[in-house]
């Protein structure tokens, strides 16, 4: 077992980062709402959920690709479909606020009722996607099942160290990740709105007396998130190729997890956890088996938290770049 | 942002209420109404006359056994950690299934009889709410959401991987209870024996929930509930309390665990005890008035009941299971049937686990007017 572990520890380690960069793009979604408003948007699995939707849909039916792309085709695709799922996710977060939260937001209401606010947002959307949405656009006369993606980009082995192959899917992952992740986190700490994210996240109240406009504030961070959420979508039908209704539910439970891991309400928090996550898991499966992923990874976070109950870096959106 | 806000209290409270009402009649009025309700629940509810109205397509006893029984047992066991403790549990099915599993595997593959299986099921719901609690009891609100909805997955999981409880075909077969008072419990087809002893459950466990909450243990759930630090500066052993709630609720969670006996399909499977029956209790519990009984039970009866009734929108009836939500929780919050605590805790933007966003409003809403007076 341990020479197992030995020879398929570099690939594990390469898949584990490219999952990881996923779960790291979702679960700053739910960091930053969770910063700015102590609410898990327990609907933000079908944020992610819309953007793979967008993204094949553009795939398969406005352009109709049946063979991998090359050169600047590929490249000025990938950037398009990147703005579709971003459109499109983003939009949607914006939409669920406005519907979901900000009518409860306004009365006041308690943290549990938009919980329960949020389900009811996300059973809505997946049967949507399952009974209307997905029906229609695909032309499938049943919804729930998965949808493969066309493939768009060869995966070609760009080199190997020993038994490992680093693809090109997953250096597109990792890369885009990290970028979206610096640029974000750049926003976040040098605009104007993105010091309003942060003075909200630290002290809602002071924050509106110093005229900071909370609606403003809410809506970008939802909209913030949900461009992240479609970011996550691209990648995610890029490297695994499928979807689903109700694709969102699992990963968007993983990419919570993650974000606690890191210190929910933490930016570069959600980065290190889905990171970590992503590694742990894979590792993991090595010993034990893939089937026993999403066991090793809870396990794993009832550890961290065990010792270190505010998550790896700590909670706050403020501090960990103070 | 609570001190500027000020009270409406209204003028004289001109009609009493139906609790005054309650409240101050003897304790023998009180029981009587109980033993009716319980016969009522008995005879009148599942009679050929409720049924046309109720459930003219299914089986109405098999509908107040499962789901509607099960959803009840389960809410009240739910309202115990959430409603009255505040603990964020988004994973409490993990019992319900330890429970079923319990009598699957003792029953079925080392024989024990059904009533201890029952025992032991409730034992074991009970240790691991302990094992589940001791380790993150210590953790906060949505920490706590998170480790109990992955432990939630963790049994499930653990069910289908392992093929010694029959991995994921689950387990046919269940023992069922030996025939008493002229009931029996061998055909699945006559459900009025299961109910009954669904019914008898939860009489108990409404009077455990009951006299627990108005006990000096209720009294420290709702100090904890309130204000986690300031009850531990009152002297309330915080971690102990919410450790008794989880042990409580997780009894519970085992008791209807073993009263589900694999249900009208006769079989459990790992894929009966997923996240969103965890979710769809929790809703049961605050659509119908976190931590009040009679408002839980409603809660849990009509989110068990409407899908099986309307089956005609089969497809449907989840969106608009969806929709409710989220149209219940923006025009009444608190529930249908609020306790009145809890009303006035909403009232102040407080409640359950604090407000979304440090209770601040937006600019135009009450409370940042109060701000700018």
């Amino acid at each position: 077992m341990f020479n197992d572990f030995i020879s398929q520890f570099p690939q594990s380690t390469v898949d584990g980062l490219a999952v990881g960069a996923i779960f790291a793009l979702i679960a700053l979604g739910y960091t930053m709402v969770y910063g700015v408003l102590r609410l898990i948007n327990f609907a933000h699995s079908e944020i992610f959920m819309v953007g793979t939707v967008a993204g094949l849909f553009t795939i398969s039916q406005v352009f109709d690709i049946k063979s991998p792309l090359t050169g600047f085709a590929l490249v000025g695709m990938v950037l398009l479909l990147l703005v579709v799922a971003m459109a499109a996710s983003g939009g949607a977060a914006v939409l669920l606020e406005l519907v979901a939260y900000r009518p409860l937001r306004r009365r006041g209401a308690s943290r549990l009722a938009a919980l329960i606010s949020a389900i009811g947002a996300s059973f809505f959307l997946q049967e949507v996607f399952a009974l209307q949405v997905i029906p229609k656009l695909f032309d499938r006369p049943e919804g729930r099942n998965q949808i493969g993606v066309p493939r768009i980009m060869d995966k070609d082995v760009l080199f190997s160290v020993g038994s490992m192959d680093v693809r090109t899917d997953h250096v597109l992952v990792v890369v885009a990740a990290v970028v979206m992740m610096v640029a974000l986190d750049q926003f976040v700490t040098r605009t104007k709105v993105g010091r309003g994210i942060r003075a909200t996240a630290q002290d809602p109240e002071t924050a509106v007396l110093m005229g900071v406009n909370i609606d403003t504030i809410v809506r970008t961070t939802f909209l913030l998130g949900g461009a992240m959420a479609g970011v996550a979508a691209l990648l995610y039908i890029v490297k695994f190729e499928i979807t689903a209704y109700n694709i969102g539910f699992i990963l968007g439970v993983k990419a919570f997890t993650a974000a606690v891991l890191g210190g929910i309400g933490n930016l570069r928090g959600a980065l290190v956890g889905g990171f970590a996550l992503g590694l742990i898991e894979n590792w993991g499966a090595i010993f034990f088996g893939s089937e026993w992923k999403d066991v090793i990874a809870f396990t794993v976070l009832v550890i961290i938290l065990m010792f270190r109950p505010t998550g790896l870096l700590g909670e706050s959106l403020q501090q960990a770049r103070a | 942002m609570n001190l500027t806000k000020k009270k409406n209290s209204s003028p004289a409270r001109s009609r009493r209420d139906v609790r005054d009402i309650w409240a101050d009649s003897p304790w023998y009025v009180r029981t009587a109404i109980y033993v009716l309700l319980f016969l009522f629940a008995m005879f009148v509810l599942p009679s050929d006359g409720v049924k046309s109205f109720m459930s003219p397509e299914t089986d109405w006893v098999t509908t107040l056994w499962d789901p509607i029984g099960l959803y009840i047992l389960l809410a009240l066991g739910l309202n115990i950690v959430v409603g009255q403790a505040g603990l964020l549990d988004l994973g409490y099915v993990a019992f319900f299934a330890i429970g079923a599993y319990s009598v699957g595997v003792l029953g079925k593959i080392h024989h024990w009889g059904f009533w201890y299986t029952v025992v032991a099921a409730l034992l074991i719901a009970a240790v691991s709410g302990i094992l589940l609690g001791a380790p993150t009891l210590r953790l906060r609100g949505d920490y706590l959401a998170i480790v109990t909805l992955g432990f939630g997955e963790i049994i499930r999981i653990v069910a289908r991987n392992t093929d010694a409880i029959g991995g994921s075909q689950g387990i046919e077969g269940l023992p069922r209870p030996p025939a008493m008072f002229g009931l029996d419990f061998e055909n699945l087809l006559d459900a009025k024996p299961f109910y009954y002893l669904v019914l008898v459950m939860i009489a108990l466990v409404i009077i455990i929930s009951v006299r627990l909450n108005q006990s000096r243990v209720g009294r420290a759930w709702t100090a904890i509930r309130e204000d986690e630090d300031a009850a531990e500066l009152m002297g309330v052993p915080t971690f102990k309390f919410k450790l008794l709630a989880f042990f409580i609720g997780a009894m519970i969670g085992g008791l209807a665990g073993t009263g589900q006996m694999g249900g009208v399909q006769g079989y459990i499977q790992p894929e009966n005890f997923t996240f969103i029956l965890s979710a769809t209790i929790l809703v049961c519990v605050v659509f119908g008035g976190s931590g009040n009984i009679p408002g839980v039970i409603l809660g849990a009866f009509i989110i068990a009941w409407l899908p099986e009734r309307f089956r005609f929108i089969q497809e449907y009836r989840t969106m608009a299971f969806g929709v409710v939500l989220v149209a219940m929780m923006i025009l009444r919050p608190e529930g249908l049937l609020p306790s009145r605590q809890r009303k006035a805790e909403m009232k102040e933007g407080a409640g359950t686990l604090g407000a979304m966003g440090g209770e601040v409003a937006g600019p135009d809403t009450e409370a940042s007017v109060e701000v700018t007076k």
